[in-house]
């Protein structure tokens, strides 16, 4: 059934914003020339080159610890707390300010859609630095000891799945809390962090305060082992956490980490099925799948099975799928080629093992990463796609009988990061969340996200919390 | 009006001899058991609801599909005068601009009905003979519906019989509060009676039914007493029209017709003001029933400014520029 009524394109400009065609580190509060050789970002819409990235080697590393160190010991250690929440605020302003620069950069860096980054990612970074903002000069009343100090340099590595929001995640808390930082950013996705360097800039944060060193792994490595950083955080594949622990371990370095998930998504036979629908597709296909607490395994009563994978098919019928700067796409292209080959050969997985492959009709973009909305059904938890992290737009439909079986199958999994309930029944809300062993987990909505509100994971989902008062706990030292 | 669209939606026992049975003919045996069917319908969650439309009304419409979506809007109006001071002059008035929304523009559609008073159906009837355009009557004691059922009758038969192709009737809130669902239904059959031929959109009064579990059920009740049409408000209550309440409404008429085999049509009234509302509407049908319902067959917007602004903004897209107020005509 064809619509009469076809959206024209409606595509964001990109004049808004600058991009350089190459790009230094920011160390001491200067953009330098990297010592490692350079990498090229690309816009996987297109695959067109958007910008030359230098990379840090282990010396450039050691520079931007060594001005981390300094700015910690002599400025932004010793500065009033209510001071340092000002520059907080700062930050927060003109990163609204130049939302919409931040917005189309992102896009054009991570290839998701720009209603996403436009209308979730931005707004929630200048979130997390206002909330943060106010903690600053508050630490005291955390609950977290009578006067807790910051620990001192943060090295911290993110991924290319939010690269503003996981920076603001990682830089917010650390500042307030009177650290400073030298933060890694993902290598496919370098641009936005390089554009913060000059809101650092703009907002005259005391050189050293924030330093970005882009690269590889091996950057990223270089930074979580320098000797003289206090504590690492990192948000990723559960594959480099595990190497991340290893590293940390035996050393006084405090450690925090995000990493996989394989969330449940269960609707039980009285949820409201039209709400179930969206919140199902905002769980899986928000952001591509490309989302460490996507709802990636939906567990469905077999009683209403077929009502809801036929309403969902009608639904998933009308994502907009294509060019992530039209305002009217819904679902943007894979972030690499190698993620996208990665997703191919899970998908595979998932039909030699026996289970029924669905997507929607409709021409994919020629040029570019793209992967249609994919539905798995008659999965069992057995299946490789039922167990392994595809981080993207790939469901698996399993289904239940009972809230115990529900509960069963949820918490089988080597994850534990989220997990999503549908139910119009409050009591059965509250009886199973208290079972599931998840960090997080919405009732009768998904992947909705506040800075007041902790987010971490059970088992190999991570360790340690982000945002909230508890988040605030992994950037202080309690003992008095 | 039975419009079958779907027929596999509905399986034919008597072997394609005969029409199809009712398949909720037994939920009506009752008050107890209507209610238990009403109860039993899958409940709305209000916020991912409100979220939903608010995510719809997102979306960026322009050029062409702006144009389209325009000249939809503006074929769906029931050009709308419900004041005490109405008068036949008024009325003419009204019928003149129907026709004719932008004189200086032929090209410029009709209007889909023009909707007025029982008493003043039959001037508008002659105003707009040969026209094709409908003349909606509201009745049934509105806005409040506050009458005995013989009054409410005889005030549709009096609007039918004055030459209303549409009776617009309300109903009785104060019974489906108190959980008199029966009551609510039997009288919307009787007026669906009353009507003849003429088609009956059923006014749900949203703005005091309150809940969206209260919208989906006063929904199916309508529907499965036979009206052609849901309609959100009066226009005398708020809130009126909303994108949630209409979200709902819209589910419920998808959902009742893959069970019956039956369409029908959604009308939101009251409130809508704006070109940019107005496609916000036709966002929502398109991307929750799909291109059955864009159509002014299926989709109306009960509205009496609403036009003006569709009309100048139809010829800021000719003309590249807006113009003012005085560019379009005040009735």
């Amino acid at each position: 059934m064809t619509s009469l009524f076809e959206y024209a394109p409606a595509p964001e400009s990109r004049s808004i914003v600058d991009i350089r065609p190459s790009y230094g580190l920011f160390v001491d509060g200067e953009f330098t020339d990297g010592t490692g050789t350079p990498l090229k970002t690309v816009n996987p819409a297109t695959e067109e080159v958007l910008s030359e990235v230098a990379t840090g080697s282990d010396a450039d590393v050691d520079r931007a610890v060594r001005a981390a160190r300094r700015a910690f010991v002599k400025v932004w250690g010793p500065m009033r707390p209510a001071d340092r929440g000002k520059y907080l605020f700062r930050i927060a302003r003109l990163l609204q300010e130049r939302a919409r620069e931040f917005a189309v950069l992102e896009t054009l860096d991570n290839g998701k859609p720009i209603r996403e980054s436009r209308d979730v990612d931005v707004p929630l970074a200048a979130a997390h630095f206002f909330y943060h903002a106010g903690w600053a000069d508050k630490l005291e009343h955390a609950g977290l000891g009578p006067a807790p100090r910051p620990l001192g340099v943060a090295g911290q590595v993110i991924p290319w799945n939010f690269p503003l929001l996981m920076l603001a995640w990682k830089i917010a808390p650390a500042l307030a809390t009177g650290n400073t930082v030298v933060l890694k950013p993902a290598e496919t996705t370098p641009l936005t962090a390089l554009l913060f360097a000059e809101i650092c800039q703009q907002a005259d944060l005391p050189p050293g305060v924030v330093n970005i060193v882009t690269g590889a792994g091996e950057t990223g490595r270089a930074v979580i082992s320098h000797p003289d950083v206090d504590k690492v955080a990192f948000t990723g594949s559960t594959e480099v956490g595990r190497a991340i622990a290893r590293a940390v371990a035996g050393t006084e370095k405090r450690l925090t980490l995000e990493l996989g998930g394989k969330a449940a998504n269960i609707v039980f036979d009285d949820a409201p099925i039209d709400q179930a629908v969206e919140g199902i597709v905002r769980g899986i296909f928000f952001n591509q799948g490309h989302v460490c607490c996507a709802g990636s395994r939906l567990l469905v009563q077999e009683s209403v099975h077929d009502d809801v994978v036929a309403a969902l098919q009608r639904r998933i019928g009308t994502l907009r799928v294509g060019d992530p700067m039209d305002k009217n796409t819904d679902l943007g292209a894979i972030n690499s080629a190698e993620q996208l080959a990665r997703i191919r050969e899970l998908t595979a997985f998932g039909e030699t093992e026996g289970a029924t492959c669905w997507q929607p009709d409709g021409d994919l973009p020629d040029r570019g990463f793209w992967f249609k909305p994919t539905v798995f059904t008659d999965v069992s938890p057995a299946h490789r796609i039922a167990r392994d992290e595809v981080f993207g737009p790939v469901l698996s439909v399993l289904t239940f009988r009972t809230p115990d079986e529900a509960v069963a199958k949820a918490n089988n999994t080597t994850y534990g990061l989220s997990a999503g309930i549908w139910s119009e029944k409050g009591s059965r809300i509250l009886k199973v969340t208290d079972q599931l062993r998840a960090g997080v987990v919405w009732a009768n909505t998904f992947n909705e996200f506040d800075p007041t509100s902790p987010f971490g994971g059970y088992k190999q989902s991570g360790y340690g919390r982000e945002g909230g008062r508890q988040g605030l706990a992994a950037y202080l030292r309690s003992d008095s | 009006m039975t419009h079958v669209l779907d027929p596999n939606a509905l399986a034919d026992p008597s072997g394609g001899t005969g029409a199809p049975p009712d398949p909720f003919a037994d939920v009506t045996r009752s008050n107890d058991a209507f209610r238990a069917f009403l109860h039993g319908l899958p409940g709305v969650d209000q916020v991912g609801a409100e979220a939903r439309a608010k995510v719809l009304g997102t979306r960026s419409i322009k050029t062409t599909a702006k144009a389209w979506a325009i000249d939809t809007a503006i074929s769906m109006v029931d050009l709308t005068t419900l004041e005490g001071a109405d008068t036949p002059g008024k009325v003419r008035s009204l019928a003149a601009k129907a026709r004719r929304p932008d004189p200086t523009d032929p090209a410029c559609p009709a209007v889909a009905a023009v909707c007025v008073y029982g008493d003043l159906a039959g001037v508008a009837k002659e105003a707009l003979a040969g026209t094709g355009i409908n003349v909606a009557a509201v009745a049934t004691a509105f806005p409040s519906g506050r009458a005995s059922r013989e009054v409410k009758l005889a005030d549709v038969r009096d609007a039918v019989a004055n030459g209303a192709d549409e009776i617009d009737m309300v109903i009785d809130r104060g019974a489906f509060l108190t959980g008199r669902y029966l009551d609510v239904f039997e009288e919307i059959v009787a007026v669906k009676e009353a009507c003849g031929p003429a088609h009956l959109k059923v006014i749900l009064e949203t703005g005091e039914l309150v809940t969206l579990d209260a919208v989906r059920r006063a929904s199916w009740l309508a529907m499965l007493a036979g009206g052609d049409f849901i309609k959100t408000s009066t226009g005398k209550v708020s809130p009126a029209a909303t994108l949630p309440v209409c979200l709902v409404m819209l589910e419920a008429v998808r959902d009742f017709r893959a069970a019956t085999g039956r369409q029908v049509g959604v009308k939101p009234a009251g409130g809508i003001r704006t070109t940019k509302d107005a496609v916000k509407h036709l966002v929502l049908i398109n991307e929750t029933v799909g291109a059955d319902w864009l159509s002014p067959d299926w989709f109306r917007f009960g509205a009496s400014s609403l036009l003006n602004d569709l009309l100048l903004q139809r010829q800021k897209l000719r003309t590249g520029h807006y113009s003012g107020p005085d560019h379009v005509s005040v009735d």
